[in-house]
């Protein structure tokens, strides 16, 4: 099952690497990985997605917590969460594809970012699921290049993740 | 500010090999007393020494070594330490920090490289940090389930012209490493009820029972409830070997009582013990009928290979005299009945296989008698600092460990070439100790130059050389797996080791016979103040038995070489 960890983690060098290694070195896999400071510029936030068994998941999140520079871990997935992704697609516009990228789009709720005479660039937020929905709907003839962010999440109500 | 934080931190031993970035520490060590440096041969054995005094007290030892190569050769001690959880701090030298990351002279990326090795790594930034960073290095190293901790520090750094203020932290906080104290009430209540309830109680231990320093506990709470102990490789001595309730070693090479109670028990308690490959054997097929309580430091060795019915999240110690209380002050007392008979079963099991080998199907000396010899003659109250290989099984099934932190041995990483430093590094600390160092003529010369080292700073060590000419547990599985094709695990041209002792100043000893073992061995043990090289012949067939069937159950076992389960 695919699983949404959120990590807060030290804000220093070779911390990120890591997490990284832990993952490589375990053979756990890494399906997203996003990375920031924090408004406490001491810590950053990491959110990786990967898929595991339970019996895996659960290995994940222990060994991350025994990192030293991890302070708190939390798989989101356990409770209600919001997840988002951004994605960038740049795409052939030109004839009459040009108005049905623009209809698709639309439906989607994504914002044309950049216009050229022969193309378009489609910025879409929203989940996972709803961006490879979007790919798909626009057919991979038209797709010139696409770039995601990887995925955020947040967990819904009163809940926090932080020191 | 490196050394005088090593002294401030207690450090009576460093053991190391100079180079490049590390000159103006080592100019700071030439200057003072208090912290003693031991200069090896080779990298590697400085950290088999730090990771040995760490083995036999409990403390962490302390490596220094330089840039680059002298890094890279540290890895595999580094490793072993890591394997097994042994407290350990390393300092590395770096080149100077402007040229990190220009391919300098001597530059490796030694964080990147330790990183999957070690519990921490630190890389110093600001030479004004640097007791602050030593501080932390040794409170990682030392507490929870401990492991080995690199200190990356680039020459510039250590600069002695430079002067910065100078305090050595009390004590240590991080906001993020927070080792547990005690283990959950509930749980311990609720594994002691269950305990107590067991009809076919066995009690498994591992080295965390050691390095948590709770071998009296463990020992008294398996005294208390009459249940039989079986210890793993990294925890012999934590339960003494040559008491009735020992079954022995565990596992692959585990003993035949051992194994079979395993199998057939209805309540395993397992403590400070990981449930390793070269304990579970097929993990499918593992011990069917038990119930699992899982006591454990690390909560991400509970439910890893084997899913624990209880886990336990603690420190060995204070979770074993909370179960101690509860036991001593429980109504509920084991089944007699059901454990009477649980005992005439295992001594059942012991009058059948109990450790037995052939000595009639060879003219030669068999390698185990030469481990008991050595049990008898140092009254099974040496340290054993063993090889890797047949030797190591042997000394594991046939030393009798009474005591705990006396029986030193790369277990997981299984590093030939570990012995002779390690009993390097428990004779300097402990002089007027029998330290043997078990080892066969494969191992040893993985780290033979250290030779010297033994000859500098005057270590006695005795060294067992069990001599078969052969790597004799990968001839063993060439054998049993390869129709005996013997690939490269025979050596031609094998030194003479007398000489080669003689030559580095030591005395050498060759014993071909059974009937000369015992007074040469008294003789070695006599000479307290020589190193001895006892290169002693043994037959080079014999090969480790019990073993088990591969991806079998724990009961799946060779008895001999035509007999199995």
């Amino acid at each position: 099952m695919r699983h949404i960890i959120s990590v807060l983690l030290e804000n220093e060098p070779g911390a990120l690497s890591r997490v990284v290694g832990l993952f490589s070195q375990r053979n756990y896999n890494i399906e997203s990985l996003t990375v920031a400071p924090t408004d406490d510029a001491t810590l950053s936030r990491l959110t990786v997605t990967t898929i595991g068994d339970d019996r895996v998941i659960e290995q994940i999140t222990k060994h991350l917590n025994k990192l030293i520079d991890v302070v708190k871990v939390v798989d989101l997935t356990e409770g209600d969460h919001i997840e988002r992704e951004l994605m960038m697609i740049k795409l052939k516009a030109s004839g009459a594809a040009r108005a049905e990228i623009k209809r698709t789009a639309d439906i989607f709720r994504g914002q044309i970012i950049d216009v050229t005479p022969n193309t378009y660039t489609v910025q879409l937020i929203g989940a996972s699921d709803k961006l490879d929905a979007f790919i798909s709907a626009l057919g991979a003839a038209n797709i010139m290049e696409v770039v995601r962010s990887g995925v955020s999440g947040i967990a819904r109500g009163e809940k926090t993740l932080s020191l | 500010m490196v050394v005088r934080a090593l002294r401030d931190e207690g450090v009576k031993y460093i053991y190391g090999y100079p180079g490049g970035a590390l000159l103006h520490v080592y100019d700071a060590i030439f200057q003072q007393e208090e912290v003693q440096h031991i200069l090896v041969r080779h990298e590697q054995a400085a950290t088999h020494m730090a990771d040995a005094y760490a083995r036999a007290t409990g403390k962490a030892g302390v490596a220094l070594v330089t840039s680059g190569p002298g890094a890279t050769n540290a890895v595999t001690g580094i490793a072993t330490a890591y394997m097994d959880s042994i407290p350990m701090v390393v300092i590395t030298g770096q080149v100077m920090s402007h040229l990190v990351g220009e391919d300098a002279f001597q530059e490796t990326d030694m964080m990147g490289i330790s990183r999957p090795i070690v519990k921490h790594n630190f890389s110093v930034s600001r030479p004004e940090d640097i007791p602050a960073v030593i501080k932390k290095a040794f409170h990682i190293a030392q507490t929870g389930r401990p492991g080995p901790v690199v200190v990356d520090i680039p020459k510039d750094m250590t600069t002695p012209t430079e002067r910065f203020e100078y305090e050595y932290p009390k004590s240590v906080k991080l906001r993020s490493y927070n080792p547990i104290s005690r283990g959950h009430s509930g749980q311990i209540k609720k594994a002691t009820d269950l305990l107590l309830a067991a009809k076919r109680p066995v009690i498994y231990v591992g080295g965390g029972v050691i390095m948590g320093n709770a071998s009296n506990e463990i020992t008294e709470l398996s005294r208390l409830l009459n249940y039989p102990v079986t210890c793993t490789l990294m925890g012999l001595g934590a339960y003494p070997g040559t008491d009735r309730q020992s079954l022995g070693m565990l596992g692959m090479h585990g003993s035949y009582e051992a194994n079979m109670a395993m199998h057939h028990s209805d309540l395993i308690l397992a403590v400070g013990a990981r449930f390793d490959d070269r304990v579970t054997n097929g993990v499918d097929k593992f011990c069917p009928t038990a119930k699992i309580i899982h006591i454990d430091i690390d909560p991400a060795s509970i439910s890893k290979t084997i899913k624990a019915d209880i886990p336990i999240v603690g420190p060995a110690q204070s979770v074993l005299t909370e179960m101690l209380e509860l036991v001593a002050s429980a109504k509920k007392q084991p089944d007699e009945a059901a454990l009477k008979a649980w005992w005439e079963q295992i001594d059942e099991w012991r009058a059948r296989h109990g450790g037995r080998y052939r000595t009639d199907d060879s003219e030669l000396m068999k390698p185990q008698q030469v481990i008991e010899m050595l049990s008898k003659v140092t009254n099974g109250d040496a340290y054993v600092c063993s090889d890797v290989g047949q030797h190591q099984m042997f000394a594991a099934q046939y030393y009798k460990f009474n005591k705990p932190n006396r029986w030193i041995n790369s277990g997981g990483l299984g590093t030939m070439g570990f012995g002779l430093p390690a009993a390097m590094g428990v004779k300097l600390n402990f002089p007027d100790a029998d330290v043997a160092c078990v080892t066969g003529e494969g191992s040893i010369q993985m780290n033979i130059q250290e030779l010297s080292t033994c000859k500098q700073y005057d270590l006695p060590v005795k060294i067992i050389n069990l001599n078969n000419q052969s790597l004799g547990m990968v001839r063993q599985w060439q054998d049993m797996n390869y129709e005996s094709r013997h690939s490269h695990s025979y050596m031609k041209s094998l030194p003479d080791f007398i000489k080669l002792a003689e030559s580095y100043g030591h005395v050498g000893m060759k014993v071909e016979k059974y009937e000369d073992l015992e007074a040469a061995m008294r003789e070695a043990f006599a000479l307290k103040d020589r190193l001895v090289f006892m290169d002693i012949y043994v037959d080079p067939f014999e090969h480790v038995y019990p073993m088990q069937v591969a991806r079998g159950s724990m009961r799946d076992m060779w008895l001999n070489k035509t007999e199995r389960t």
